[in-house]
């Protein structure tokens, strides 16, 4: 057995887990508090790529220096998709809080549609190469053929995001709020939370760092369309899934379980099944264990 | 209506959605030709559309919850004006006269192009019925209801490549295939909830896809089937325009007796049971209705539509690849029945004219087609869930008791 193949698909895996986990977190927040299944966060994390890439695009042609424009895409990216992220939930689902659960679903399929065409329409349907924001750096050059730089940046921002958003939701007024809401919103409103605002919180936080991750695995990959956010958004559903929908930790956990699985897949059998393998794992964890791995087990109530 | 206060709001969503689509409608990079494209005047247009939609979204709003005030109060809800027409004997049995008169010589008086374009409406008002057994009476989410078409569509194909064998054949093997995926699919995701269910069929209908465009021995993969064989007639020989008009005719007659069947299902006993199961699962199992086997005849019986429409359609087109039976497919499909009315037969064939033949002749804003779809799943959950034509809850009387009890 090849030690540094194994140990590429690994990292590799480790690279694609990242990336979901800081898309499956905002899936896995959403359904948290009000059991939707934002099917347009795949939408999100897209927007805040393509925001990146025009912004980076007009930073450099007018001869900015890498790092200014690294930070500048990324916080455009972060604000425009959380102001995204905040406007979808107020026109297609808050109309929706009181409707079946079916209704708000296609209201999010509704949305996912049309952002997806919004941009195809106002942009392009072709791949754009997106430049590469994130510098190399010196000290990983005798591993590089090994672990990329962006690879190592992918791993930081992840575990920073997940650590941040451990202390805002234990420690914070915001937070408390939020698992409140997440236990019981009617109780939460008569103990005084306003539950509209804590609703939009969560959407943005989710939107952001959906964001994050479509400017670092963009810059990763170095090109995107407008139809990367559909799959990414699936299997981030998938990951969150796997790990107990509404489970922070679950949701990392799955994410990464799923990056491993499909790397040593795709590394070992075979490629052109990847998406198909991800699909099954979705049908098998629903119907073998549907709380997923670290998930709670809710009963039917009448 | 019009005062200060209105204005303003309105003005901050102008600035808002001025700000929030300024660099994905306003800004385009060529990153080849290192030239940027500025496109201002496009803000002005979104500035001034969101400016006046949003006046007319509150004020929906703002109707929408007099009405379900009026709801709470108890307040006599008023039958609306379709469905007045469609139950007022007067007036709906001449409409249907008239609608089949028009159907009958449609061809003789329009074009080939127009006869096509209608056996294609046609072909999703079957698959849209189908769909409507599965979401509308069931309640079942599918979002992989394109997978079935697909079983339908390849096992044609397939069965006449290898075995030569003919569109009537093909026909009941197709339908029979897709209604064996539909139980096989079924079976495992039958303890799933709502939610999860339609990511599950949706996980399905791209498997199925996917399978067909990896698996090249069996399915051709991306390049598809070609050549596969128009229906045939007795074995008479005809020219296109009568293959046409032809296929126009048979799918006139197989919508009829869906229409047929889907009505003689809704007020079968089996029907009830889904509408009561769509309505409350653990209620429903109660009341001693096996859920299992309800479940599954829904989606078998909706897969069987999906598997005929597609031996149709691949007869009509004579050619096809996984390409036809993207997600969006499906999403099209729950499109119409959204749109039309859950579990009302007229107003999915409604729902399928609409959003079929519309397109086709407003070719200047067929590139907006898709996100005029999301607009309208959206628009139509939050506006009327129930669609264009909502499908009325029969209410039932207790003759010589003074209080009527309503079904709510």
């Amino acid at each position: 057995m090849d030690f540094e193949y194994f140990f590429e698909l690994f990292l590799g895996g480790l690279t694609r887990g990242s990336i979901y986990a800081l898309l499956a977190l905002g899936y896995t927040m959403v359904y948290g508090i009000i059991q939707l299944i934002n099917f347009a966060h795949g939408e999100i994390y897209m927007i805040g790529a393509f925001t990146a890439l025009i912004v980076a695009g007009v930073l450099t042609l007018m001869g900015w220096n890498q790092v200014a424009i690294l930070v500048i895409a990324s916080i455009a990216a972060v604000v425009y998709s959380s102001a995204y992220g905040f406007t979808a939930e107020k026109i297609a689902y808050k109309p929706l809080r009181n409707a079946p659960r079916l209704s708000a679903l296609i209201s999010a399929i509704g949305v996912s549609l049309f952002l997806q065409n919004y941009v195809l329409l106002a942009q392009t349907s072709d791949f754009l190469p997106f430049p590469n924001l994130i510098p190399e750096f010196e000290f990983l050059k005798p591993v590089e053929h090994i672990v990329r730089s962006s690879e190592i940046v992918i791993y930081l921002t992840t575990a920073i995001v997940m650590v941040a958003l451990t202390i805002l939701i234990k420690f914070t007024r915001i937070g408390k709020a939020m698992r409140a809401t997440a236990q019981d919103q009617q109780m939460a409103m008569l103990v005084g939370v306003d539950v509209d605002r804590v609703i939009s919180v969560t959407f943005i936080i989710g939107s952001a760092t959906a964001a994050l991750g479509g400017v670092l695995i963009a810059s990763h990959i170095g090109q995107i369309n407008f139809y990367i956010g559909f799959i990414a958004g699936i299997k981030a559903f998938v990951a969150a899934v796997l790990g107990g929908i509404g489970s922070m930790p679950g949701a990392v956990l799955g994410s990464l379980v799923l990056g491993w699985t499909e790397s040593f897949f795709t590394g070992y059998i075979s490629s052109d099944y990847e998406d198909v393998f991800a699909f099954i794992f979705l049908v098998l964890i629903l119907i073998f264990r549907p709380s997923g791995i670290l998930g709670r087990k809710d009963t039917d109530k009448v | 209506m019009f005062n200060v206060k209105e204005l303003k709001k309105s003005i901050l969503v102008s600035l808002w959605f001025m700000f929030l689509t300024f660099p994905i409608m306003v800004i385009k990079v060529n990153t080849i030709y290192k030239t940027i494209e500025w496109r201002w005047s496009r803000m002005a247009w979104v500035g001034v559309g969101s400016f006046f939609l949003s006046f007319v979204w509150r004020a929906l709003l703002r109707k929408k919850e007099m009405g379900m005030k009026q709801a709470e109060e108890g307040q006599e809800q008023k039958v609306p004006l379709t469905q007045k027409l469609i139950h007022d004997k007067r007036f709906s049995r001449p409409a249907l006269v008239i609608i089949c008169a028009f159907a009958l010589i449609y061809p003789l008086v329009f074009s080939l192009y127009q006869v096509n374009i209608m056996t294609t409406a046609l072909i999703y008002v079957v698959v849209g019925l189908g769909l409507n057994i599965v979401v509308g009476l069931a309640g079942l989410l599918d979002l992989g209801y394109v997978a079935f078409y697909a079983v339908g569509a390849y096992s044609y194909a397939l069965l006449n490549h290898h075995f030569g064998i003919g569109f009537w054949t093909a026909l009941p093997i197709g339908a029979a295939m897709a209604a064996l995926f539909g139980i096989v699919l079924g079976f495992p995701v039958l303890r799933l909830r709502g939610d999860y269910l339609a990511i599950v069929t949706l996980g399905f209908g791209e498997i199925i896809r996917l399978v067909l465009e990896n698996w090249n021995e069996f399915s051709f993969g991306p390049s598809g089937i070609a050549n596969i064989p128009r229906p045939g007639f007795f074995g008479i020989q005809m020219n296109l325009h009568q293959v046409h008009t032809y296929i126009y005719y048979l799918m006139i007659g197989m919508t009829v007796f869906t229409i047929f069947v889907v009505r003689r299902l809704q007020d079968s006993r089996i029907g009830r049971a889904w509408m009561a199961l769509r309505e409350d699962e653990v209620a429903c199992q109660a009341m001693g209705i096996d859920k299992t086997k309800t479940k599954l005849s829904a989606f078998a019986l909706g897969a069987t539509w999906a598997g005929m429409g597609g031996v149709v359609f691949a007869a009509k087109t004579t050619f096809i690849n996984p390409a036809s039976f993207t997600i969006w497919e499906s999403i099209i499909i729950l499109c119409i029945v959204v749109l039309g009315g859950m579990g009302s037969i007229v107003g999915v064939i409604c729902g399928a004219l609409i959003l079929i033949l519309l397109p086709e002749y407003l070719r200047a804003f067929s590139e907006y087609r898709m996100l005029m779809f999301g607009a309208v799943l959206i628009f139509m959950m939050v506006f009327r869930p129930g669609g264009i034509i909502s499908d009325v809850r029969k209410v039932y009387q207790f003759k010589g008791l003074n209080e009527t009890t309503k079904d709510q």
